[in-house]
């Protein structure tokens, strides 16, 4: 009976083609609108590493200020101090740790005609690579003594190596970067977790950086800082000395652990290592410790912003709205197939054959306003890129995932629109409609 | 085979009762060709939508082959409809967007009959009506007298016990009513029970028992020629 039911859905569609065509329109609208907002929520909340997230994590020691805030609500700074990092680092207690820190370099191409250009680089650790499994085209990321020797060794994106190399194996070549020649390692693959969880608080939507190199050569010769610094107190004296003395954050630190074990043994240690440098007078505040693996990084960091929260609760109502109004028109459909329905109930017809032909018939409604709404999404996410430009352009992408899902939505909302309508269509008296026809 | 015991019919607004049927009692043997007839309001739409159970009455019983179904189930009720019972309406009441063949094909797909089975009783009664050739015109596409013939065709492919009809030539001229009522009796003829209201006494006159209902009551119940004899009288 179901085929037999599409066959009368789509005749009754036909038969009222302006009718059914508001309907589609009605729903269609409602879905652009909820799967636009949707969509960029989806990609916001999505899970970068799905395999790992839970065996990665942040680390957050609570080195700030003890006159701010009350300390039982205050979230410890979301990155660490230089000090702090380097003593992790070198602690080696995780399966694999990384600080890393954002930078901007400026690459001087080999050909003289060339202008140089700026790069977004990223000063990292030598597990960097395998701990966010960032996949390679050509070569591997730098082994652990490149670090300790501050080998200038550096790892290229895709798109940079495109451009420098015109996509060549590009290993073993070197790149002239503010002045100073690295050797290429490495060659990523196209890469851009998103969010870009690594490191949330320079940009969760940026693009994979262009460039790696190791942090060790980037403190050595005190290459510039592009990203997020807060500091609570004034730096002891001045210089990058200094600076790297401070209480001043700028590092992103994370480990990896494997089991819940290395995870408690992981926490014992940055307790022990709190306590002692509690000792030497740093560390003011009651022990705050924190190890988030990825998906409650995003939470905490809520990269899911508040606004865009707001905006899908705004267009999840206008879908209702939406609705509202195709129950007001599936129910002047309906009634205007009296005549039909009363002729199929004195032949036989049950209530419930009759409730099944019509939620057919708007699940069919549904399935065209679903298709029609994925148009309206893309154009929606158009718009949304045209108005705030590149920040958002990993943001406004639509995967299968969300084109079923805005499919289905339309479906199930187009059913839900229809129970009324449908309800009352199965009410109606045949004796009175047979005898009027 | 049917059989109305004291069935009354009460239609109730805030103001008013009309009172459709009053204590009405008729028993109908198989086989029968029974033409009901009366003045407008007088009660026949009503008793034939008690008797297609098309309605509920207020008071009474309604026994179809023995068996009481006045408190039947919606579900219970369609089948019975489904499987017992057809319908001609003066209107024809086809379904627009559908062709012959699938008008003819609805109450055969709830009767829950196989693609093979379906063809061939369509086909059959689509024979009998003479319109096996127009299966695939839509119902705009024929004649009044065609489209009543589609609806008996329809009515007649369940293979029901009865018949009921509704003026079914109310909408047609005379050559085509004369058409259809000579269907009918043919119909009738082969066994199957037919119920069916009219205000024209010549249509009546072609029935075995003519069925007179005055203010929702039968007023007089008799062959076709006993009542001719009392109008004349």
């Amino acid at each position: 009976m179901f085929r037999y039911y599409l066959k009368l859905g789509w005749l009754s569609i036909r038969r009222n083609p302006l009718l059914s065509a508001l309907m589609v329109a009605a729903i269609a609208v409602g879905i652009g609108a909820s799967m636009t907002t949707i969509t960029v929520n989806y990609t916001m909340s999505n899970n970068p590493i799905p395999h790992k997230s839970e065996q990665l994590f942040a680390v957050q020691l609570d080195n700030w200020d003890p006159n701010q805030d009350d300390p039982s609500s205050f979230e410890p700074p979301d990155q660490v101090t230089y000090t702090d990092a380097m003593a992790l680092m070198r602690a080696k207690k995780a399966f694999r740790q990384v600080a890393s820190n954002r930078s901007g370099l400026v690459l001087e191409p080999e050909n003289p005609d060339e202008r140089p250009f700026s790069v977004d680089t990223r000063n990292t650790w030598a597990d960097f690579f395998p701990m966010f499994e960032a996949p390679f085209l050509y070569g591997s990321g730098w082994d652990e003594a490149a670090d300790e020797n501050m080998d200038q060794v550096v790892v290229l994106s895709q798109a940079i190596n495109e451009q420098v190399f015109g996509g060549e194996n590009s290993v073993g070549r070197s790149v002239r970067l503010n002045g100073m020649d690295f050797r290429v390692v490495g060659v990523l693959k196209e890469w851009l977790p998103m969010p870009k969880f690594y490191d949330v608080t320079n940009g969760p939507f940026d693009p994979t950086e262009e460039v790696f190199i190791p942090f060790t050569v980037a403190i050595e010769h005190e290459l510039p800082r592009n990203g997020n610094t807060n500091c609570w107190k004034p730096t002891d004296g001045d210089g990058f000395e200094a600076f790297k003395a401070s209480e001043c954050v700028w590092i992103q630190f994370w480990a990896e652990l494997r089991n819940e074990d290395e995870k408690r043994e992981y926490m014992e240690f940055l307790n022990a290592y709190v306590e002692q440098q509690k000792e030497l007078g740093r560390f003011p505040r009651p022990m705050n410790n924190r190890l988030d693996d990825v998906m409650e990084w995003m939470e905490r960091q809520e990269v899911v912003e508040e606004d865009a929260q707001v905006m899908m609760g705004l267009s999840l109502l206008f879908l209702l709205v939406c609705l509202l109004n195709t129950i007001g028109l599936l129910l002047a459909k309906f009634m205007r197939k009296s005549g039909d329905i009363s002729v199929r109930r004195a032949l036989g017809a049950r209530k419930s054959d009759l409730f099944r032909q019509h939620m057919i018939e708007a699940g069919l409604i549904g399935l065209g306003g679903g298709v029609l709404g994925v148009g309206l999404t893309l154009l929606g996410l158009k718009g949304i890129q045209s108005l705030f430009g590149d920040i958002v352009d990993n943001l406004v992408g639509m995967d299968w995932v969300m084109v079923l899902t805005a499919i289905g939505l339309a479906i199930v909302s187009a059913l839900l629109a229809a129970l009324y309508p449908t309800w009352q269509a199965c009410r109606i008296m045949p004796a009175s409609q047979l005898k009027t026809q | 085979m049917l059989r109305f015991e004291n069935i009354s019919m009460v239609y109730r607004t805030d103001s008013v009762e009309t009172h459709a049927l009053r204590e009405f009692s008729l028993d109908v043997e198989e086989g029968e060709f029974v033409a009901v007839t009366g003045p407008s309001g007088s009660g026949k739409t009503t008793f034939l939508n008690i008797a297609g159970l098309l309605e509920r009455f207020t008071a009474g019983r309604y026994l179809l082959d023995g068996k009481d179904v006045s408190a039947l189930s919606d579900a219970e009720t369609s089948r019975v409809r489904n499987e017992k019972i057809g319908f001609i309406f003066q209107g024809f009441n086809l379904i627009p967007d559908l062709n012959i063949y699938d008008n003819v094909d609805v109450p055969l797909r709830y009767r829950g009959f196989n693609a093979a089975e379906r063809k061939r009783r369509i086909e059959s009664t689509l024979e009998t009506v003479g319109l096996s050739s127009r299966m695939k015109h839509l119902p705009s596409q024929l004649s009044g007298g065609q489209q009543q013939r589609v609806a008996i065709a329809r009515a007649l492919a369940g293979n029901p016990r009865f018949l009921l009809a509704d003026e079914p030539t109310g909408n047609l001229d005379t050559q085509m009513a004369r058409n259809i009522m000579e269907l009918i009796q043919s119909i009738n003829m082969s066994g199957t029970t037919i119920i069916m209201v009219t205000h024209d006494d010549a249509l009546a006159g072609m029935a075995k028992r003519n069925v007179h209902i005055r203010d929702g009551r039968v007023s007089d119940d008799g062959s076709s020629v006993q009542l001719a004899n009392v109008a004349t009288a």
